[in-house]
């Protein structure tokens, strides 16, 4: 039977709960969104004691489903106001799974100020510990007192120091295979890890056990299909794994939706030097890995580890977002020195899009200057790294920074900043910013797609029409595939290849004994998102919120001289389902 | 007519990354690609001028044309 594990940092006890009967057919986002909306008052503070902070892994972690190895964590979002799901690879979600553990709460707040915890769990209990020797680490230093204190094999959830300081652009970071770091990135939720004094929760893989299949047969053989499907699609079979993410900065720049200089332009002169195919020259050259995954049983292995010019390790996960930010929109045009950001992001714990868009708004404000890479690292380190005033302002994040220094160009929605496709002239991803739950986020229902890359047909980028209905439906089966535990690149053979998907409903029938249809799981989805809506009406955040900032409206883009003009009573559409 | 020519990941493999060339007038993207052994069925994007085009589409002098295979990422 599977376990909800409940922590109350308040007066520090653990609950292990059976899971309620209609959390039984939740995992992932589904399962994290169900439990803030049924359990956070929305109009709370997020760093208040009413907050929960809830990990879940996905119906299909623990599993030998390919590409399963994505774990949720939800909250109420402290950058946003709304709610909140952000997902990563690494190890837990799938040690979680073989601990038949369905979710992980997180509740309360200790009242002493000054005390930090770390919580232990395995197979047979969860601990809860005062924790006094990683206070004030970062996070690769976290990694190494927990191999040494408790081994090399534990699955870690950490806090750098950014969320230790409950900086809205905090993350919550995860060990990877290879002892790396993967982060739930967006919204700030390091700040709720913070506000719970929770420094790191270790995951013992002792006691897991194989997840049980109700017809394993029949998952094997879906699998089979499943996997086939995501190594016969170009995109998943070839182009990610060579190139990895980065690979659009060419594709963004050649449609003129790369932003450019805080938004300013779609295409930025230097974009061959910030390019993939530039970027797996380098790697290739240095003895690094072009090919990597970011967990267990991954296979479009899109990740990579760049080496510096004498082959030592730099970063991974080298992300297409993260290189556009500091690559095109703060114009930083080497590749090294944005590595080297990557990495040091990585290490105090801070979202990789957050925090380089509010770089480029800080420029914008003449904190310090476009292209300057070498003052991006003292900011990093000596601001934001030892929570300085000034480091507390750009640790707020990008609409903080905009509001500090009165610049009227924040690329923000909700207050998260908008990542690396120019709405102007990819309208359809302008849809998702401006309509997801989650404030600004590109993966909510990722247009490009079938805007730009041509995967699940073909609309028109710098045409509205079918925009809405497009991002619609792409919301929908990403809140669905997000409660999988699969990751969401999967999408690309499932768009184009017919069997992938039901194979995906086939694995989920074939682990539970349910017989779910293609329509169940577009039911999910539509549930997901309505509830997760539901919970930002009650929050205050509404219709009217429902919008991209207004200088896209007033300011066209080069090359194709187009401004964002979608009817906003079209947009209001978009929740008409 | 003059044609400039961009491609991208590995259809630059053996090939070129951008190169200005000339074309009889009522070329054809297709003929293009056929030009450079670029297999048709290859190919995910086009863009002209940084709008997406079609394989039979007839190029103009000056065109500025960018063929990549299907990519994605996110």
């Amino acid at each position: 039977m599977p376990k909800i594990i409940r922590i109350n940092m308040s007066d520090l006890s653990v609950r292990t709960e059976e899971t309620p009967a209609e959390w039984a057919g939740l995992g992932g986002r589904a399962l994290t969104s169900t439990i803030v909306a049924a359990e956070v008052p929305p109009t709370c503070h997020a760093l208040g004691p009413s907050n929960k902070l809830v990990f879940a892994p996905g119906l299909l972690s623990g599993t030998a489903a390919g590409n399963a190895g994505r774990m949720s964590a939800g909250a109420k979002s402290p950058l946003t106001g709304t709610i909140k799901e952000s997902n990563a690879g690494g190890t837990c979600g799938r040690m979680l799974g073989r601990l038949d553990i369905k979710a992980i709460i997180i509740e309360g707040q200790p009242k002493a100020a000054d005390t930090w915890y770390r919580i232990g769990i395995s197979g047979e209990s969860v601990v809860i510990e005062p924790e006094t020797e990683t206070v004030g680490m970062n996070n690769f230093a976290v990694l190494e007192s927990v191999a040494r204190r408790y081994g090399e094999d534990k699955g870690v959830i950490t806090l750098g120091s950014a969320g230790e300081n409950l900086m809205l652009i905090s993350n919550i970071s995860t060990r990877d295979p290879e002892g790396k770091l993967r982060s739930f990135g967006r919204g700030g939720l390091g700040a709720v890890m913070g506000s719970k004094k929770i420094k790191f929760i270790t995951i013992d893989q002792e006691g897991t056990r194989p997840v049980a299949l109700v017809d394993p047969a029949a998952f094997k053989a879906a699998n089979m299909v499943f996997s086939k499907a995501l190594k016969d699609h170009p995109v998943s079979g070839q182009g990610l794994p060579t190139y990895g993410t980065a690979v659009l900065v060419n594709i963004l720049h050649e449609i003129g939706g790369l932003p450019t200089r805080n938004f300013t332009s779609g295409q930025c002169d230097h974009h061959d030097m910030i390019s993939g195919e530039h970027m797996y020259e380098t790697i290739v050259a240095r003895g690094g890995e072009p090919t990597h995954g970011c967990s267990l049983g991954c296979i479009i292995q899109c990740s990579q580890v760049y080496n510096d010019k004498d082959g030592k390790y730099l970063t991974s996960g080298f992300e297409y977002e993260t290189i556009w930010a500091y690559g095109a929109d703060c114009l930083i045009n080497n590749l090294d020195l944005i590595a080297e950001c990557d990495n040091v992001m990585d290490d105090l714990g801070v979202d990789s899009i957050e925090t380089p868009v509010m770089f480029g708004v800080a420029m914008e404000a003449g904190l310090l200057k476009f292209g300057d890479g070498t003052e991006v690292l003292r900011m990093l380190r000596e601001e934001i790294g030892k929570a300085t005033p000034l480091g507390r302002i750009l640790g707020g994040g990008t609409a903080m920074v905009g509001k500090t220094y009165g610049v009227a160009r924040v690329p923000v929605v909700k207050g998260q900043a908008i990542p690396a496709y120019d709405p102007r002239s990819v309208k359809g991803i302008g849809v998702t910013y401006a309509t997801t739950t989650q404030g600004a986020d590109h993966t909510a229902g990722y247009a490009v797609a079938t805007n730009v890359l041509n995967v699940g047909g073909k609309v028109d980028p710098l045409s509205n029409v079918g925009q809405v209905e497009l991002s619609r439906n792409l919301q929908i089966a990403t809140a669905a595939i997000d409660s999988t535990g699969l990751c969401l690149f999967i999408a690309f053979p499932a768009l184009d290849i017919a069997e992938c998907l039901p194979a995906a409903v086939d694995m989920l029938n074939a682990r539970f004994g349910t017989k779910l249809t293609m329509d169940d799981v577009v039911g999910l989805g539509k549930t997901v998102l309505k509830l997760e809506h539901e919970f930002n009406l009650k929050a205050g955040i509404g219709p009217e919120q429902d919008r991209l900032p207004e200088f896209f409206e007033l300011e066209a883009i080069a090359p194709h001289n187009v401004k964002w003009d979608m009817d906003q009573k079209e947009l209001e559409t978009f929740w008409n389902f | 007519m003059q044609i400039t020519i961009k491609l991208f990941a590995n259809f630059r493999e053996n090939r070129f990354k951008e190169a200005r060339r000339d074309y009889p007038s009522g070329t054809t993207i297709g003929d293009v690609a056929t030009g450079l052994e670029i297999e048709h069925g290859l190919i995910g994007m086009i863009f002209v001028h940084g709008r997406a085009a079609e394989l039979d589409r007839e190029l103009q002098d000056g065109d500025v044309l960018a063929l990549f295979p299907l990519l994605g990422g996110g």
